[in-house]
């Protein structure tokens, strides 16, 4: 299969969800053809509800439609949607609504729109949220298993997607599960944790960093965080890397870094790899060089941290 | 067994019956109001107190109810976009049944259904969790699509207060309830003229409001909002709409029913002492005399 971004496997994804599931509606901000919601549109233009530039009164919407027994997914970039966050928090948190909010052009990797378009801070203020769900999917296959998840559980749900395109990880035989990361190399002392955009440079870091045997992981579910699995990385890794094309506040990092810090016995130093500014216009690969999210950067920085072996 | 909805009006009565009956009812929801905010010692009695004959011309006369099953697919909804004026709201309820009249007086105290603003997990038929102003029409309008979709006859009734729609989402909402065609959203401003800080005309003028929401594309009706009468005929109005939503600027009087709460801001926000509370009930008890 061909390298595909997440938000085109989205838009696939969720045009065969509407086929199964006539409770399915979309939502978007201007922008349907940017986070691909324009395919349900097409397929089902009944269920599809064009808000305008408008993002509160879309999410508002779209509690008002689950409240009433709909799954809207609403569409936008995620900087846009997750910063009308006290309507998220009122509307959609608090009220316990059945709402999916779909962030697509997360992190730096989007390019040359430069910041203003970013979402870098997404997942810090989705995970502050009690009882929102946070993913971040790798790849087509498990951007489809998590738009299939989405629709199935019950509560808010924020799933974030990248604007660029991603090589496939996952086969149809992948199973999925909530909270649950996958490990795609078995390792012993080092862990390089990665999610979403993230997922495919940890890969290829993991290649040059052979003679450290590193685990790497996907964590696609960001929140809840895979606690067990953290748990046993503290208590049989030297160092865990988390890597995150999201801000260093928030995200990955400071999930683990939540767990790691009340693991008892922790021997782990954790190494957080993430955005430490606003973003900037440029070529998204050149960005990820830039930032130290590409893996030779990953590969330096870790080799200059961790002892020679 | 149920009871009958009580927008079937199995027993017809006058309408000056009805009319009667509203107004007496509204001012036996105002004698709750006091006393819940007194024993709560904190709350919102201004906002509760206007917009009072508004929720209880809705709730006991225009909406479908189902006292004996309040979550029933087939009922009106409301939505109480300014959620600081629930006390009014839990008021109505109770005398619907849909409360014992016993638990308004554990509003605002830790374990309640009674929040100090609603939440829909704790007590689902306040139906969205508002307080945070701006809010309760978009999700008004979400419900009202929901119903059109779902081909039912029921509407969603939204109250907002006049301060309140200096937020901008409400604008956003006004743009897109029209494109729509959302006829069976029906959304009442209390025009009070009061806010925190002071009155609205001063904090933030809203003139000329009607215009807006005309300009909008919104059925615009201007009433008395402590007018039976008016609050009525505006809602018949309401259901010859096909294709607008329906905006009713009411306006009414903060603290509306009390002397020395009338048009007063600072009570706005605090709870009445029980020297107060037996003030104000003895005045709104003379109002429900003079209703013989």
């Amino acid at each position: 299969m061909a390298d595909k971004a997440t938000r085109d496997a989205f838009g696939e994804a969720l045009k065969a969800l509407g086929a199964k599931n006539p409770k399915i509606v979309a939502l978007d901000a201007d922008l349907s053809c940017s986070t691909k919601s324009a395919i349900f549109a097409k397929a089902f233009p009944e269920r599809f509800f064009q808000m305008g530039i408008a993002e509160s009164n879309m999410v508002g919407t779209a509690a008002g439609l689950a409240l009433g027994g709909y799954v809207p997914f609403i569409c936008s970039f995620g900087c846009f949607l997750t910063g009308r966050y006290e309507t998220i928090r009122m509307s959609v948190g608090y009220c316990e609504a059945n709402v999916k909010i779909v962030g697509t052009h997360a992190g730096i990797g989007i390019g040359e729109d430069g910041n203003s378009q970013m979402g870098l801070e997404d997942v810090a203020l989705m995970r502050a949220i009690p009882g929102m769900t946070v993913f971040q999917p790798c790849d087509e296959y498990s951007t489809h298993a998590a738009v299939e998840y989405a629709a199935t559980h019950e509560g808010p749900f924020y799933l974030r997607l990248t604007r660029q395109k991603l090589p496939n990880l996952y086969r149809d035989n992948q199973v999925f599960q909530s909270g649950r990361g996958i490990i795609l190399k078995e390792g012993k002392k080092l862990a390089l944790l990665g999610t979403g955009a993230t997922v495919i440079e940890a890969l290829r870091a993991s290649e040059e960093l052979a003679n450290y045997n590193p685990w790497v992981i996907d964590i696609h579910t960001l929140k809840p965080i895979d606690r067990a699995l953290v748990r046993t990385l503290a208590t049989s890794c030297d160092h865990i890397v988390t890597i995150e094309d999201h801000s260093l506040i928030g995200g990955l990092g400071s999930a683990v870094a939540e767990v790691l810090a009340e693991v008892p016995d922790s021997r782990a130093q954790l190494i957080r790899i993430g955005v430490e500014a606003f973003g900037e216009s440029g070529d998204p690969s050149a960005l990820y060089e830039k930032y130290g999210l590409s893996a030779p950067q990953i590969v330096q920085k870790l080799k200059a941290k961790l002892p020679n072996n | 067994m149920k009871l009958p909805e009580l927008s079937d009006k199995q027993v017809p009565m006058s309408e000056s019956t009805v009319i009667e009956k509203l107004k007496r009812t509204a001012n036996e929801c105002r004698l709750d109001i006091i006393t819940m905010l007194e024993k709560a010692k904190s709350g919102h009695p201004g906002g509760s107190l206007s917009v009072i004959d508004i929720l209880t011309c809705l709730y006991c006369h225009e909406m479908k109810v189902y006292p004996n099953d309040p979550m029933n697919e087939d009922r009106d909804r409301l939505i109480l976009s300014k959620g600081h004026g629930v006390p009014a709201l839990y008021a109505v309820l109770a005398k619907l049944g849909i409360l014992e009249r016993d638990e308004l007086w554990t509003l605002r105290q830790i374990g309640s259904r009674l929040q100090g603003h609603p939440d829909r997990v704790k007590l689902p038929i306040v139906e969205a969790s508002t307080g945070s102003l701006g809010q309760g029409l978009s999700i008004a309008q979400g419900m009202a699509m929901a119903l059109k979709m779902n081909q039912s006859p029921r509407r969603v009734f939204c109250v907002m207060g006049d301060g309140e729609i200096q937020e901008g989402q409400v604008w956003e909402t006004a743009m897109s309830a029209p494109k729509f065609k959302l006829n069976n959203l029906i959304c009442f401003v209390d025009c009070n003229n009061g806010q925190i800080d002071g009155h609205v005309t001063e904090v933030m003028d809203l003139s000329p409001l009607p215009d807006k929401w005309r300009a909008f594309n919104w059925a615009v009706h201007e009433i008395d909002g402590h007018n039976v009468e008016e609050i009525l005929s505006a809602l018949e109005k309401s259901k010859k709409e096909t294709t607008k939503p329906t905006m009713i600027l009411a306006k009414t009087v903060k603290g509306k029913g009390v002397s020395f709460m009338e048009n007063q801001i600072s009570w706005h926000g605090i709870g009445p002492s029980a020297e107060e509370a037996d003030k104000a009930r003895a005045e709104i008890q003379k109002t429900l005399d003079s209703l013989g």
